[in-house]
């Protein structure tokens, strides 16, 4: 019985934190626009964070989930805005589903760093299940895919499409797209929407209804790591200004109605933190349970994060509302992080389900 | 990271089952003589005082092994290991750490062997929250201390043999942690008067206790006369992994999912609304952070680091969960739902309704959820004491 990390889990903490604070610090992130900082890509290549979930015999590290769940609680600290997460869900549902054929072709591509994808599954924004797809399978696909994500970074899009009941992921060139960008809250995470004239994928796969939902799953799980990082940097920043601020004549963290919110977002924090550690254990160590501990992670952390995205403003009083201070990048994650991959209300509805009723 | 357990942790946790298969029957088919063979029987295991030393009569059971025996005699709702709650969680500790030879000889075997009842005599009128403030007195004289003054909240009091009372010794002190001492009183003293106050579920379980001009021997003081503030921290940071409770909230949060089953909400089945199943995907989630906090909690103990206060973090929750379940049932079987045991109307035996009575004793005892917020937010946090 051991739920920590390994030595060398930490060292790859240490490793993330590092160049998060030297590399990446929020006033480089602040000058994103959605494209692709090449050079900060680059190094989370060779570093081996891009490769850390392929396998071996595909030029990757063979590493866990587990192990990717240090990096994007480190990168969701200082809200990284490179792929990461898109990047880790193409290489999963390729490890997945695809053919050997399309393994040994794209997942080395991935593992490098040389093909980076952005993400299309669902063409309703509420709906995040097979009925939630509705683009055409075929040849050559025609129509439109909103919600594309990291659409201006991607060299390659991976696009969920339906024949029937029948489900398909299509890799299709980003250059091809049809892609136009869309402004969004939270800049960190872009969207596009694909607008496809007949484009021939440069290849195609079958995916099971079962194996949607663990993407989904795997995606649901890799927004809450990075949350728990970016609520852990709000506490954190929250706690600094109430130590330091005075007002009728004490720091303003030892009144109770501001030091007991500061404590009940630690609470909310370590526990979505324990469910999303379990969750990201679960995707490889555990699948079976993986629905039902992805579900209970995400409904917790979509409400409790954003709560956490408000107070950390509020708290601050005026300076918090400002553009120059940092709390407000947060709030913006937290509003994406409570919508992506299903919201709070949909997943507890879902481990109702999953628990028998 | 890893779920599994060493084989001689399986091992252990075949041998709790085995146990169990042979000595728990239904609780339909526990006779009179029941609950005294249990006792005896665990006894005999030294699963009482399980994590205690052995040369005290303990089981000497390991971080992991604890956690195991907790949740398997929670999964068989197995009944308690001993008869003094109070005796297992805290004074037998805090007697071990700070007693002398002689108050291990002599207390230590009567609590494993649930002859004596003990109860805590910490709260007084004016100080519950604020512990240290305390005020009653003991007063050195020759070979014992005369005690005078009131506690309140005492759980247990009406029928306990024996209380550890927290004490002043010293009135001018420059920190109010300074000049408590800790004293060890049998219940029949003269000049202990017991007064049960009735709780709003209507039961009697706790009392004022009156001092007036009791006389207690100094060979019943439990460490150093003053220092009585330390003996009291470490009894109450002795409780440990939160595992057995996590496993009884969930047997609750099924009994809750059987009674949604069988609800109908003006006419529809309340398993089919919207509200409901969130509320029941809210407490499983609150219960399964529990259990993988309490997890988190215990692989730092058994790695060696120090725990600060992340207990309370389940201490919380608990209390949230305590009032929340059952506030959910009775609010969900509607008029049906207040009625108490003895309605023809009540359901579930009135259970929902009479436990809906009843969490005071687990979210006040030990600390309001407010002084649970101000340890995490002071302690943890760093951030100044008001």
């Amino acid at each position: 019985m051991d739920f920590g990390f390994s030595e060398e889990q930490n060292l790859l903490r240490e490793q993330v934190l590092r160049f998060m604070t030297d590399a990446c610090p929020l006033s480089v992130v602040r000058t994103q626009n959605g494209g692709l900082p090449r050079e900060l890509w680059q190094q989370a290549a060779d570093l081996g964070w891009l490769a850390l979930i392929v396998p071996e015999a595909h030029g990757g590290v063979g590493l866990k989930w587990i192990d990717l769940a240090v990096v994007l609680e480190e990168s969701g600290r200082g809200l990284s805005p490179l792929p990461i997460v898109s990047q880790a869900l193409a290489a999963t549902a390729i490890r997945r589903s695809a053919s050997d054929d399309v393994k040994g072709e794209w997942l080395p591509r991935i593992a490098a760093g040389e093909a980076v994808f952005g993400i299309g599954l669902f063409d309703d924004p509420t709906w995040i299940d097979a009925e939630g797809i509705r683009l055409a399978s075929g040849p050559k696909l025609t129509g439109a895919k909103p919600f594309v994500s990291d659409a201006a970074a991607a060299t390659h899009l991976l696009l969920a499409t339906r024949t029937g009941e029948d489900l398909h992921l299509a890799i299709v060139e980003a250059s091809d797209a049809g892609l136009s960008a869309q402004p969004g809250i939270d800049r960190t995470k872009p969207f596009g929407t694909a607008t496809l004239d007949g484009v021939a994928p440069q290849a195609a796969f079958p995916i099971s209804t079962d194996d949607l939902a663990f993407l989904t799953d795997c995606g649901a799980v890799a927004v809450t790591l990075e949350a728990i990082g970016a609520a852990e940097a709000v506490l954190s920043l929250t706690t600094e200004y109430a130590k330091n601020r005075i007002q009728f004549d004490n720091p303003i963290g030892k009144y109770q109605g501001v030091k007991h919110r500061l404590a009940d977002m630690f609470v909310d924090i370590e526990s979505f933190k324990s469910l999303a550690y379990y969750a990201a254990w679960a995707i490889d160590d555990a699948p079976d349970e993986l629905p039902r501990a992805a579900s209970l992670a995400k409904a917790y952390a979509s409400d409790a994060f954003a709560g956490i995205g408000v107070d950390g403003v509020g708290l601050h009083g005026a300076i918090g509302f400002t553009a120059e201070y940092d709390a407000q990048l947060y709030l913006k994650r937290s509003k994406w992080v409570r919508s992506a991959f299903g919201d709070a209300d949909y997943h507890y509805q879902r481990a109702a389900s999953l628990g028998g009723l | 990271m890893d779920f599994d357990f060493t084989p001689e942790e399986q091992a252990f946790r075949a041998e709790v089952r085995d146990f169990l298969a042979e000595n728990l029957p239904p609780p339909a088919e526990r006779g009179r003589g029941f609950m005294a063979e249990w006792l005896h029987k665990v006894r005999d295991k030294r699963w009482v005082g399980f994590s205690w030393p052995e040369e005290y009569g303990g089981g000497a059971g390991s971080l992991t092994e604890q956690a195991i025996l907790k949740e398997e005699m929670a999964l068989a709702r197995a009944p308690a290991l001993g008869t003094s709650f109070m005796g297992l969680a805290w004074v037998g500790p805090g007697i071990i750490q700070y007693g002398t030879g002689e108050q291990k000889q002599r207390f230590i075997p009567d609590i494993l062997d649930s002859k004596v009842n003990w109860c805590t005599g910490y709260s007084e009128p004016n100080h519950g929250s604020d512990l240290a403030a305390i005020q009653t007195k003991a007063e050195r004289v020759g070979d014992h201390y005369v005690v005078n003054g009131q506690k309140i909240w005492t759980t247990g009091a009406p029928w306990a043999d024996w209380i550890i009372l927290l004490t002043r010794t010293e009135f001018e002190v420059e920190r109010k942690h300074d000049g408590i001492t800790c004293l060890l009183v049998p219940m029949d003293s003269p000049g202990i008067e017991v007064r049960p106050i009735e709780n709003m579920a209507g039961d009697r379980n706790f009392a004022e206790v009156f001092f007036t001009d009791v006389e207690v021997p100094v060979e019943n003081r439990l460490g150093e006369e003053g220092k009585g503030w330390a003996v009291t921290i470490s009894a109450l940071a002795n409780e440990r992994s939160s595992i057995g409770e996590v496993t009884q909230m969930f047997a609750k949060l099924e009994s809750l999912k059987n009674l949604v089953r069988s609800t109908a909400r003006q006419g529809k089945p309340a398993a089919d609304d919207p509200a409901v199943r969130r509320r029941l995907g809210e407490f499983e989630a609150k219960i399964a952070a529990m259990k993988y906090n309490g997890l988190r909690y215990l692989t730092k103990q058994l790695r060696g680091e120090p725990l600060s206060s992340e207990t309370s973090v389940n201490k919380l929750h608990r209390a949230s969960l305590e009032v929340e379940m059952d506030d959910f049932a009775v609010e969900l079987t509607g008029l049906a739902g207040v009625q108490l045991p003895g309605s023809d109307e009540a359901v579930d035996g009135g259970r929902w309704a009479r436990s809906s009575l009843g969490w005071p004793s687990v979210v006040i005892g030990g600390g309001t959820p407010n002084i649970q917020r101000n340890i995490i937010a002071e302690r943890i946090l760093g951030l100044p004491k008001d």
